[in-house]
């Protein structure tokens, strides 16, 4: 049976009222403060890198970074600590560069039994997909605006 | 049929039960009712759906032994799980060798099974039949949500699936605990899209298959010594009891749901509790029905609930139905 419009909505105001709901205040602030310390982790690698390669120049050090904050997630998650991380600081942890990298390779180690090329390779972008699909766009309309002015 | 509840003419006994339970089930309050808990959910397979069907396989033998009998004595089996094409029950099958039916009501293919394993045999078309069922935490969430590594967060109205399997032998041969009637559930949906608001999905199915079981046999809730359904959880329960409230039926201290039984609330991180097609299944093979058996319950109504989603279905805007089976069992001496 499919209640109509009027039982549907009177039920779902019933839900909204009843159902327990997120603690935003708890939750903004712990996104707040993990996004905050993996950027400080992120801006604490810079530094030593740049302290390691003294040469290197402000970009190639930005470069060498995102590398490997991308490395220390995809370690991380292989053993299980980024999805810990992650419950806890829900959108702290998957704005930045690293959880972006979590969700790739936590994609890839899910598909790894279907083989390589139809588990791995076809799989392994499909939370990820957006955000290239997205960024690239993006690219170009800004690539084409600029032509413009 | 009578209001959508089917009488049997002859009774048919629940014989034996088994269960096999995960290591997070396992850490649990109904710890020491299990008969078999584990300690590794990928019990040394490749894969966690292996071990869905290594578990469901160890269950269905564990039944076997307990029960004293050989597969050759089994007429039917009447398994399903939550898996795409049911693929822990149909792999099981391969090697137990048993006449079979694959059945899929998502979180309420017990139920289904129960009415469906006792129809047959209370008419004398079968001596006996196992009903099965199976679920996993790692396929399931595989299947309906994220990949297990992925930093997401888990919103409060969640629930955990159990990792479980379980199995019931009925009979026409007499025991303790009979299966008197079932009613078959209709599918109901309220225009729910939220795939995390399980209990929200499934309390309005729950209700309707309540209120046409009470009206088909004439009674109340206060009839029975527990009314149990299958995995509501807590808020989900909550909203159940304030449905009924309104159409005038009270569901005291007689209610219960096996979601909010099978995980401590607090320590375990499930928010509203376990869900899966196994967490009746647990609960009611090892806890309620010891505790029938000791005469704890004399009657007992279980009403497994199941939301029918699919991924595909759920990111196609469809509202998501549900459906409730409801088993009455009774002890008799």
């Amino acid at each position: 049976m499919k209640a109509d419009k009027k039982e549907q909505k009177e039920y779902k105001k019933l839900l909204s009222e009843n159902m327990p709901k997120t603690k935003h205040v708890s939750t903004i602030l712990r996104a707040f403060f993990t996004g905050g310390i993996i950027c400080c982790f992120g801006q604490g690698i810079k530094m030593l890198i740049g302290f390691i390669l003294p040469q290197a120049e402000e970009q190639e050090l930005g470069g060498y970074t995102t590398i490997c904050m991308i490395l220390i997630t995809g370690i991380l998650t292989a053993f299980g600590v980024y999805d810990k991380i992650g419950n806890f600081g829900g959108a702290g942890s998957i704005v930045p560069i690293t959880g972006f990298a979590n969700s790739i390779v936590s994609q890839a180690m899910e598909h790894k039994r279907e083989g390589v090329v139809f588990g791995i390779c076809s799989n392994m972008f499909a939370i990820a997909g957006p955000v290239i699909v997205f960024g690239i766009t993006a690219s170009v309309i800004v690539g084409i605006v600029y032509l413009f002015i | 049929m009578k209001n959508q509840t089917l009488f049997f003419p002859n009774p048919v006994y629940v014989k034996e039960t088994a269960t096999i339970a995960g290591p997070k089930e396992s850490e649990g309050p109904l710890k020491q009712y299990f008969h078999h808990c584990l300690n590794d959910d990928l019990l040394k397979q490749k894969s966690h759906e292996h071990a869905e069907i290594k578990m469901h396989i160890a269950a269905l033998n564990h039944l076997l032994q307990r029960a004293k009998m050989k597969k050759e004595d089994i007429n039917c089996c009447f398994s399903g799980d939550l898996l795409d094409e049911i693929i822990s029950s149909n792999f099981s099958m391969r090697e137990i060798d048993v006449p079979f039916f694959g059945l899929y009501n998502a979180c309420a293919t017990l139920g289904e099974s129960y009415i469906l394993a006792s129809s047959l045999i209370s008419t004398g078309l079968l001596d006996n039949a196992i009903c099965s069922v199976s679920s996993h935490f790692a396929t399931a969430e595989r299947q309906y949500r994220y990949p297990l590594e992925l930093g997401s967060q888990r919103t409060p109205l969640s629930q955990w699936t159990v990792t479980a399997a379980a199995a019931t032998l009925l009979t026409r041969e007499k025991s303790t605990i009979k299966i008197t009637c079932g009613t078959v559930g209709k599918v109901t949906d309220y225009g729910v899209k939220d795939a995390n608001d399980m209990g929200g999905v499934m309390a309005p199915a729950a209700l309707s298959t309540l209120k046409a079981h009470l009206k088909a046999t004439n009674t109340n809730t206060d009839d029975y010594d527990l009314i149990l359904t299958g995995d509501l959880g807590f808020s989900g329960g909550k909203m159940l009891k304030k449905l009924a409230e309104k159409e005038g039926i009270m569901l005291e201290k007689n209610y219960l749901d096996c979601g909010m039984l099978v995980f401590n609330k607090e320590g375990q991180e499930v928010e509203q509790g376990g869900s899966g097609a196994c967490c009746c299944g647990l609960v009611f093979n090892s806890y309620v029905y010891k505790k029938m058996l000791n005469g704890k319950y004399k009657k007992v109504l279980l009403m497994p609930t199941g939301a029918l989603l699919s991924k595909t279905s759920s990111l196609q805007g469809e509202s998501i139905p549900a459906i409730c089976h409801a088993v009455c069992l009774e002890t008799e001496y």
